[in-house]
């Protein structure tokens, strides 16, 4: 039998196709296939007779397909990540939701503090366990000290807690606590597949609606085996990239605000406004909400529709590139990014850090070539990975080269022939017994979503894998040796969404 | 107009005008920004609201908390009552002023970090911490300016100030390194960029700002009052210095004083739109710069002017 089951992007694959191994051959041949280039998409636990059914999704970039892979475990098994790190958050996941424990776990605590779905977490049997409460690794000595930030912080982001253990101003390690977001939309869209379901899996993470829309509508799509439209698959692509545009221009502006660089700031601030009304300009909403619907898109782009949209790039992208400028090219900027808040290419693989982050730290990997949804639709130009050294500097120019690339693909695609059909004939077929795996680039990274159905239309089991859940162990490793008073822009240059990780 | 009235003129004045200077740097920087920004007056206007609000205190305070607002306003306001505002000396002034005079105003840093210690929370420790630091290095800055001052005009008040004169190129080099050195100390003393962001919500990158984070309601209204003063002193300061007291009339001084203290604080705006902060170790570059620019200034004194007699 094969270790994996090959599944194309976007696409379902009967449930018994998926191989069942055996402990050892599960953990031997996912470990193998990591080191061997593959990464791990999404790890994720489900009931079965009595049992529990732990699948592995793996991307495999040199064949553009995911490797598809499962085991049975009872209570407990011994855990991957010893040797995976990479496995470490979907291993505790998997013991908050189910219960089954992964002996030999080096860090085994709550993730989202819920309750656990089996009545049994490793923690507090049935209760939910007291959110934030957790052993934090800590320092003794001394001179040594702790300071803890948050859940509530200055300013409207979202709650999070972060432990750092200090001597002086130095960060001897940074632990992250999060959970405070979560709102159970696994649970929620779990069960009959409603036309609501699509709207759910979008608010998972609100910055990346379109990407979260585009990933459950193709997942949608595989299941009743239709396939969306050119135009649409186009609009949805354009929609994307505006999606990038307005979120890495808001970061670059809180960048600049962190160090207390007026202008960018102001003006970025000011310009990621230009870019959401863009985007609302295609369907009505400033955050892309609603435009991607099963089968296809909400609106077309008629002809008019984008000559403005594409007159309005051009007024604001000059203004973009000069506010950007302002900031690349003054040198008191440049000293507080360079040199801060490192990740190393060794620590991100073995983390396996995704997207822009992984990208800042020279890792060439990107969804849009490693495993496009459909091969042959028009890419976004690559960048260059030069520089690329893993610190707040890189990640803000990762940022702005794919600003620059993603303005290209827009006009590119603007200018071109947008007319067809915008929809298929989606029926909203969801047949039994089947799984289905579907990966997107969001701006972040990486967004994946698994579907497992039940009975005819309805989702047994709904995982999403945000991007962000890959990389909050890379910005807890960015801080070690840091600056404390440098977390700030470590934190804004990595950006990652708190909701999108508690779901 | 008797001096002594002129001079007790300025210092009403200097109360009532301080907290526009904020507003000041606040306008220049949203002019740089494109934005429209808030009133010059806005730091009025808050200081109202505050004064009408309530505070809650922290359970671990042992008063010193409460306590610390009032000391701080209060010894800068008495710090004022030494320094030539007009350009005309205090009547207060006398032998070794200078020395009280910044004592003072550390007095008034002094309680502010007994009152963030007080409140046992860890951003207000490191806060306190940073604050000690980097005053700590400021404060050789401020005794190497004031030394070059004294071996200038051969005083040992505040009524240096007045009396300094580029009467030569060499007591002119001297002036202008002395000033260039007390313009970093007031960025830094005044929690301005770079070496502070008065702007930030970020507790982690804060020095003063996280002192003073437990304070709300009349309190803080002291506070920053306390601090838009205290802005205003060190900007007298630095005007006094560059234009010594030169027989034009009141009223003309008057015009110099004022129109160089907004002068002043329009500079500090442009500075803080134009560069980023610097990050923690470097600040502390900066001060230790000033220093050596007061001692380069000093040595150039007593080398090419006849040094200390």
């Amino acid at each position: 039998m094969d270790l994996f089951y090959k599944l194309a992007n976007g696409s379902s694959a009967d449930l018994s196709l998926i191989p069942v191994l055996s402990e050892e051959e599960f953990r031997k041949a996912v470990i193998e296939t990591v080191k061997a280039g593959s990464r791990i998409e999404t790890m994720f636990a489900m009931p079965e007779e009595k049992m529990f059914r732990i699948f592995a999704v793996l991307l495999t970039p040199a064949e553009h397909i995911l490797n598809i892979t499962s085991m049975k475990v009872s209570e407990k098994y011994q855990a991957l990540t010893p040797e995976l790190a990479a496995a470490h958050l979907f291993e505790r996941e998997i013991a908050e939701q189910y219960g089954i424990i992964p002996e030999g776990h080096p860090n085994l605590k709550p993730v989202r503090f819920h309750e656990s779905y089996a009545n049994k977490a490793p923690w507090t049997g049935e209760k939910a366990p007291e959110i934030g409460n957790i052993d934090f690794m800590t320092m003794q000595g001394k001179a040594a000290h702790e300071v803890a930030v948050g859940p509530i912080h200055a300013g409207v982001i979202e709650p999070g807690h972060f432990r750092f253990q200090c001597m002086g101003e130095d960060v001897y390690s940074l632990e992250i606590s999060l959970g405070y977001q979560h709102r159970g939309i696994e649970k929620m869209l779990e069960g009959k597949v409603t036309p609501r379901t699509i709207r759910f899996s979008e608010t998972a993470a609100g910055d990346s609606s379109i990407a979260e829309a585009t990933v459950c509508a193709s997942i949608l799509e595989a299941l009743d085996g239709v396939e969306a439209t050119p135009a649409a698959r186009k609009i949805r692509a354009i929609a994307l990239e505006l999606e990038r545009i307005a979120n890495h221009v808001g970061d670059l502006g809180a960048l600049a605000g962190d160090v207390a660089f007026l202008p960018t700031a102001s003006f970025c601030g000011r310009i990621r406004g230009e870019y959401l009304n863009m985007t609302a300009e295609l369907c009505g909403n400033r955050f892309g909400r609603g435009l991607v619907v099963p089968g296809g898109v909400k609106a077309g782009i008629e002809p008019e529709r984008a000559e403005k949209i594409l007159k309005w790039i051009e007024r604001v992208y000059p203004e973009l590139k000069n506010a950007l400028d302002l900031m690349f090219d003054c040198p008191s900027v440049l000293d507080r990014l360079e040199n801060t808040g490192k990740v190393s290419k060794e620590v991100a693989q073995e983390l396996g850090l995704v997207g822009m982050a992984g990208r800042a730290s020279g890792l060439l990997l990107d969804t849009r070539y490693d495993l496009p949804l459909k091969s042959g639709d028009p890419r976004v130009k690559r960048i260059s990975l030069k520089h690329c050294t893993g610190e707040v500097m890189a990640r803000a120019h990762v940022r702005y080269r794919e600003i620059e690339t993603s303005h290209e693909f827009i006009i590119r695609m603007l200018s071109e022939d947008l007319k067809g059909d915008i929809r298929t004939q989606y029926s909203g077929r969801v047949p039994a017994g089947k799984i289905a795996v579907a990966v997107v680039e969001s701006w972040r990274g990486e967004l994946c979503h698994a579907a497992v159905t039940g009975e005819e239309g309805t989702f047994r089991r709904y995982k999403i894998t945000d991007p962000s859940f890959h990389n909050w162990t890379g910005l807890a490793m960015a801080l070690r040796g840091e600056q404390i008073s440098n977390f700030p822009i470590c934190n804004k240059s990595f950006n990652l969404s708190y909701c999108g990780h508690d779901l | 107009m008797k001096p002594a009235i002129y001079w007790i003129l300025w210092l009403i004045a200097s109360f009532i005008l301080c907290p526009i200077l904020p507003g000041i740097i606040n306008k220049v920087k949203a002019f740089f920004a494109g934005r429209k920004g808030p009133s010059v007056f806005q730091l009025y206007y808050d200081l109202f609201k505050l004064l009408k609000k309530g505070s809650v205190i922290s359970n671990t305070s042992g008063g010193l908390l409460k306590l610390a607002p009032c000391v701080s306003l209060a010894a800068i306001m008495v710090a004022a009552l030494l320094l030539p505002l007009g350009i005309v000396n205090s009547p207060l002034a006398f032998q070794g002023d200078v020395i009280l005079f910044f004592y003072l105003l550390g007095t008034a840093r002094l309680v502010t970090v007994w009152g963030a210690l007080d409140t046992g929370s860890s951003f207000e420790g490191m806060g306190a911490s940073r604050e000690m630091q980097f005053s700590a290095l400021a404060e050789a800055a401020i005794f190497g300016i004031i030394g070059c001052l004294a071996t200038l005009t051969r005083r040992g008040d505040l009524t240096m100030l007045p009396s300094t004169a580029f009467s030569s190129s060499i007591h002119a080099v001297a002036i202008l390194l002395c000033a260039l050195a007390f313009f970093i100390i007031l960025l830094m003393e005044n929690c301005r960029v770079p070496a502070d962001d008065p702007n930030t919500h970020l507790e982690l990158t804060m020095i003063h700002e996280a002192m003073i984070l437990d304070y709300a309601g009349p309190d803080l209204a002291l506070i920053l009052y306390g601090a838009s003063l205290k802005l205003w002193l060190f900007a007298s300061f630095f005007v006094i210095l560059l234009f010594p007291a030169i027989s034009v009339g009141m009223l003309l001084s008057s015009v110099i004083f004022l129109g160089g203290i907004v002068a002043a604080a329009v500079v500090v705006g442009i500075i803080e739109s134009s560069i980023a902060r610097y990050r923690f170790i470097k600040v502390p570059q900066m001060l230790v710069g000033a220093l050596g620019l007061s001692l380069i200034a000093l040595i150039f004194l007593i080398f090419f002017d006849g040094g200390v007699k």
